[in-house]
């Protein structure tokens, strides 16, 4: 058996909406290098949707497919869908992940999240801080 | 364009090997343990194979044990050197920082019953030096085992002249050759060796099979219990195909060894240089004191695994130290070793190539490389911001 889906490839060799926003409404960035894992998503918001998005990516295959994946998912969505979009979500689009890659999706959701928190705290919209958990705790970054 | 870049995992089975095997399957078939002529021919076959390995290397056919492979043959090795010492009460034992998982992951339990691991630091081009090997030998000590080429970053180790410092200072000897064997010359006489631990797929021949040679004179310890196989030191009905293959492909490869190390280095050389030419990239472990079909780099603001899926796509099969293929949250502990942050120890890339490689091949492989490391540097975070100054540059 391959170790990823065709889905994962697909997205892994023609990654969607690759880039950045120089004047995005929002920015969100997780993870760190020391982990290997580093995910930079740009939102742009208009009346309400999430009219562009981008992202960079440092990672293996499953963390490129997965922001790649979690764009798509949200593009052209209304900005409450983020808040809305689970880890599950993006791994079932993507047809499967092997389960030691599994926090790759993790990384997708959150840093569209954090993406979205920014735009928040950039134009002073009120939101309940429950719904943006701390980023998960890494242990392996604590070190 | 197939390409086959990935010999230090394993290696394609030599015809030599292959026709070495097949009698013993359908024809040859008996047990060597068997009175009988068919397990007899098994026995000579056996026998054959051994005095073929033990010549390879300058040892005697008896100083040979055959095993499943280079693990056990480390494992054996070891467990025996640490009975024998504690026998004595000696249990400090000397390694080094980048051995196999095989030899730390067996030093590792025997920590656990007590003895006392040195592990010796392998400096920034993986190389260390006798006098450190000097420098750590205690009163205690049983054991030294010193990788003589390591697996990931190829550097060869001053094997000869520890094996000297250890026989003065009547100190087991052992260096896992898995690497090293058919590749470059052994004489376990001349370079003062005591254990010596080889696996056969690493040079043309089959998988599942290896041997350990031990000195005569030292008592090997069974790790694996039941008949009287290998003179009772290793339990099990011997894999003759397996064993006949070894052999065949040690002769092989050793016959040839110079011819075939001469037009590698070649090759190996024309991809270090090519490689170098990307930006911010670093060679790993020494230029000079390599395995002829090593080369291993690090890039910077990149990922290993994405790398090696991208040159998968383009016929290259590769391999990387980057935390994503070892399935653990830490790069290669080799990389970790020489000194590489983790940052940076993520993006290596690891080309172990045979005499089978020419130059065409290599020249693709370089430009496939160099278009791969663009591609991921182009969709990085890391790579804009080291770009932008926001991070510095750990490479030149």
């Amino acid at each position: 058996m391959a170790l990823y889906s065709e889905k994962v490839m697909d997205h892994f060799r023609n990654p969607r909406n690759v880039g950045i926003i120089e004047d995005a409404d929002g920015i969100g960035e997780v993870g760190n290098a020391k982990c290997g894992d580093i995910m930079k998503f740009y939102i742009k918001v208009q009346d309400g949707i999430v009219s562009d998005i981008k992202f960079e990516t440092f990672g293996c295959g499953s963390a490129i497919a997965s922001a790649s994946m979690a764009t798509e998912l949200i593009k052209g969505q209304p900005v409450e869908k983020v808040l809305e979009l689970t880890n599950r979500a993006v791994v079932e689009a993507l047809d499967g992940l092997p389960t030691h890659k599994i926090h790759c999706s993790v990384l997708a959701e959150e840093v569209i999240k954090a993406a979205l928190k920014d735009y928040y705290d950039k134009n002073g919209i009120e939101y309940d801080p429950a719904l943006f958990p701390d980023e998960h705790d890494c242990e392996h970054c604590e070190i | 364009m197939n390409i086959y870049a990935d010999n230090a995992a394993t290696t394609k089975m030599s015809e030599a090997a292959l026709n070495a095997m097949l009698p013993y399957f359908r024809e040859n078939y008996g047990n060597p343990s068997s009175l009988h002529s068919i397990g007899q021919r098994a026995n000579e076959a056996l026998w054959a194979a051994r005095e073929d390995v033990a010549k390879c290397i300058n040892a005697e056919p008896k100083e040979i044990t055959f095993t499943s492979g280079g693990s056990e043959a480390d494992n054996q090795a070891i467990v025996t050197a640490a009975r024998l010492g504690a026998k004595k009460g000696k249990k400090h034992i000397i390694s080094t920082a980048f051995e196999h998982h095989a030899v730390l992951h067996t030093l590792n339990k025997l920590q656990k019953e007590g003895y006392e691991i040195t592990l010796l630091d392998v400096h920034e081009n993986g190389i260390i030096f006798p006098e450190q090997v000097k420098d750590a030998i205690r009163e205690d000590t049983c054991l030294v085992t010193v990788m003589f080429a390591n697996n990931e970053i190829g550097t060869i180790q001053p094997i000869k002249e520890i094996g000297a410092i250890c026989r003065e200072k009547k100190v087991i000897f052992h260096t896992d050759a898995v690497q090293a064997a058919g590749h470059i010359a052994i004489d376990v006489k001349d370079m003062n060796i005591d254990m010596l631990s080889i696996s056969a797929h690493k040079f043309h021949g089959p998988k599942g099979v290896g041997a350990l040679y031990c000195r005569k004179g030292i008592l090997l310890y069974s790790i694996i219990e039941g008949g009287a196989q290998e003179r009772g030191k290793r339990a099990g009905t011997e894999n003759i195909p397996a064993i006949a293959g070894m052999a065949a492909a040690f002769k092989d490869a050793v016959a040839h060894m110079d011819e075939n190390a001469e037009k590698i280095k070649k090759i190996r050389d024309i991809l270090i240089d090519g490689l170098s030419e990307i930006p911010h990239g670093i060679l790993n472990g020494d230029r000079e004191k390599r395995l002829p079909g090593n080369v291993n780099f690090c890039f910077e603001g990149i990922e290993g695994e994405s790398i090696l899926l991208l040159l998968d796509d383009k016929g290259i099969s590769a391999s990387s130290g980057s935390a994503c293929t070892s399935g653990s949250l830490d790069p290669s502990h080799v990389l970790l070793a020489i000194g590489r942050p983790h940052e940076i120890a993520h993006g290596s890339l690891r080309l172990s190539i045979d005499e089978n490689l020419n130059e065409e091949e290599a020249k693709y492989i370089i430009e496939t490389v160099k278009d791969t490391v663009r591609l991921l540097r182009g969709m990085s975070p890391v790579w804009r911001d080291l770009m932008s100054g926001k991070q510095q540059f750990i490479t030149k």
